[in-house]
């Protein structure tokens, strides 16, 4: 039953997105590009559970901590020149 | 989840406002005066999610933790302040790549972490390996295509198709064995770490295979496409962690890049599956010969006619971007302008090598974006401008997409160029572009061809207008 509710969640948001985002300009698609890409390193949420118990045993505590390492690259390196790059659209003075 | 606890609930509960604010964070996103607020909300519903996720109750050493996220947070800093904006693409490609990687980890940790799964665990764990994988490779690959460490142009060798189709039958093959883990088969004993690292294995090639066929033009495409691959790959994880809050970003993310992908393939009156598998496919040569002759124009003269011009419309290509000569175009812009005249730019949406790239130059260039038109806006009133300069590109102002039946791009929407009064074409030599098809608006009568680099020629034109 779980898989099903998260099924329900998936669709759910895959609408919403397709809604959201079909009403983004041509003109920000990079910055959509790359804050999309950010976002996407919400799997940095996932990794810290298997980062951080090392009651588990094995190696799975550092490939946690790999996988935390990777998607805060991109989280950080995501937002940031996104933001670098809106700050640079700006109307006629 | 093994039993609700308050804290459980309370996690749960600041994912449900970090989805909010995500979802809130892209509305605003879709306009470029709140863009930037936009970006900032969806980065607020970032922190929220990671800090609640600190206070999980399986979380019992935070010292790797706070290692591997110090450690990442300096390289994204560094990276997004270092980079060069006319690297975008490279930037986004590896982005994508390192996002997918990331999920990979996260599958196989997974993996490792415990001991029993339902079947339905192992399918979306094994989805998560897969696409992350695949992910990470097809973005490296698209990477070195952008900044040139590998040829652009289409990679293609004999007996390709069969490879392929071998490759997918052997990763379905390996699903099974991952997923239904049997100990014995047909008589041999089957390690399942084996089984795990050949599934691994199998998904780089994959994304390698992916992209190595696909060329320079197409880039859009393949990277919009690993765009959606990396959100796919977290809702993937998402699934195997029975963890809400990834599947909803990773779907927006995946929804996205779809969307991308499909505003790419249109602009190209191509179908995803002709771009994707175009490389494989033998070239068609089309025997038609434009006839007459090219009259080149020297920057001098060309400043004549800018001079008298009432309207100019620009139509930049990814030329613009390799010479870069943005900066030169504001410039010039800002002189026509002052001469009285209007000059509007003509976007195409595959012009470059991504969605939206053109944008960001003109946008680092300080080109107001209200000055910036979609292709469909101008091709209205392109017969009123004065000039048409084409700076760098070549393919979306093709007319032989409009009137030459038989020619590979025809039934593409182009910007009509050769519409406007006067067109010039900025120019390094006579090639071709990525679609290596002839253009016979270089032809017409109308047209004159700027040789040489165009950041050099628009400093020319600058000079004379300043003299």
């Amino acid at each position: 039953m779980d898989a099903v509710y998260l099924l329900f969640i998936l669709l759910l948001s895959i609408f919403v997105g397709f809604e959201l985002i079909q009403k983004v300009p041509a003109t920000l698609h990079t910055p959509l590009m790359s804050g999309a890409n950010a976002i996407s390193g919400i799997t940095v949420v996932g990794a810290l559970a298997l980062a951080g118990s090392d009651s588990m045993g094995g190696y799975s505590s550092y490939l946690g901590a790999f996988a935390v390492f990777l998607a805060t690259i991109n989280v950080v390196g995501g937002y940031l020149v996104t933001d670098r790059m809106l700050a640079m659209f700006k109307k006629k003075q | 989840m093994i039993e609700t606890t308050t804290t459980d609930l309370i996690i749960n509960f600041s994912y449900v406002l970090a989805a909010a604010l995500f979802i809130f964070g892209l509305k605003l996103l879709g306009h470029p005066s709140s863009a930037r607020k936009g970006n900032l909300l969806s980065a607020i519903a970032m922190l929220i999610a990671i800090v609640v996720t600190m206070f999980d109750n399986n979380i019992v050493s935070f010292q790797m933790i706070a290692i591997a996220m110090l450690a990442g947070s300096i390289l994204g800093v560094l990276a997004a302040r270092l980079i060069a904006m006319t690297a975008m693409p490279e930037m986004v490609s590896l982005l994508n790549g390192i996002g997918g990687l990331a999920s990979l980890f996260v599958a196989w940790a997974t993996v490792e972490a415990n001991s029993e799964f339902s079947v339905f665990t192992m399918i979306v764990t094994f989805l998560a390996l897969l696409i992350g994988g695949v992910t990470f490779s097809g973005s490296l690959i698209a990477w070195a295509k952008l900044s040139e460490r590998i040829t652009g142009r289409s990679v293609t060798f004999a007996g390709q198709a069969v490879f392929n189709s071998l490759l997918v039958l052997v990763i379905i093959f390996a699903a099974y064995l991952f997923v239904a883990q049997p100990t014995m088969l047909a008589g041999v004993n089957i390690d399942f770490n084996m089984v795990l690292y050949t599934a691994m294995g199998l998904a780089l090639l994959f994304g390698i295979m992916l992209v190595l066929p696909i060329g320079g033009a197409d880039m859009p495409v393949v990277i919009s496409l690993l765009n959606s691959y990396s959100g796919l790959a977290a809702c993937a994880a998402g699934f195997a962690l029975h963890n809400n809050i990834l599947i909803v970003a990773g779907s927006l993310v995946g929804a996205s890049g779809i969307i991308l992908t499909n505003i790419m393939c249109k602009a190209m009156n191509r179908s995803l599956t002709n771009v994707l598998f175009s490389g494989f496919m033998p070239v068609t040569k089309t025997d038609m010969v434009i006839e007459g002759e090219v009259k080149p124009l020297s920057a001098e003269d060309a400043y004549y006619v800018l001079e008298a011009a009432q309207s100019v419309v620009v139509i930049p290509g990814y030329g613009m971007a390799v010479a870069q000569a943005q900066h030169a175009m504001k410039e010039l812009q800002q002189l026509l302008e002052e001469n009285g005249a209007e000059v509007a730019y003509a976007i195409h949406p595959v012009a470059g090598r991504m969605p939206g790239h053109m944008n960001v130059l003109l946008a680092e260039a300080d080109v107001s974006y209200e000055q910036l038109f979609e292709m469909d806006e101008i091709n209205k009133r392109i017969q009123n401008f004065d000039v048409a300069m084409v700076i760098g590109a070549n393919d979306v102002v093709n007319p032989a997409a409009r009137e030459m039946k038989g020619s590979p791009i025809y039934g593409m929407p182009v910007i009509n160029a050769d519409l406007a009064k006067n067109v010039f074409v900025l120019k390094r030599g006579m090639a071709s572009g990525f679609a290596g098809i002839d253009n016979p608006l270089f032809f017409k009568p109308n047209c004159r061809m700027i040789f040489g680099d165009a950041k050099e020629t628009l400093g020319h034109m600058i000079r004379q207008f300043s003299d």
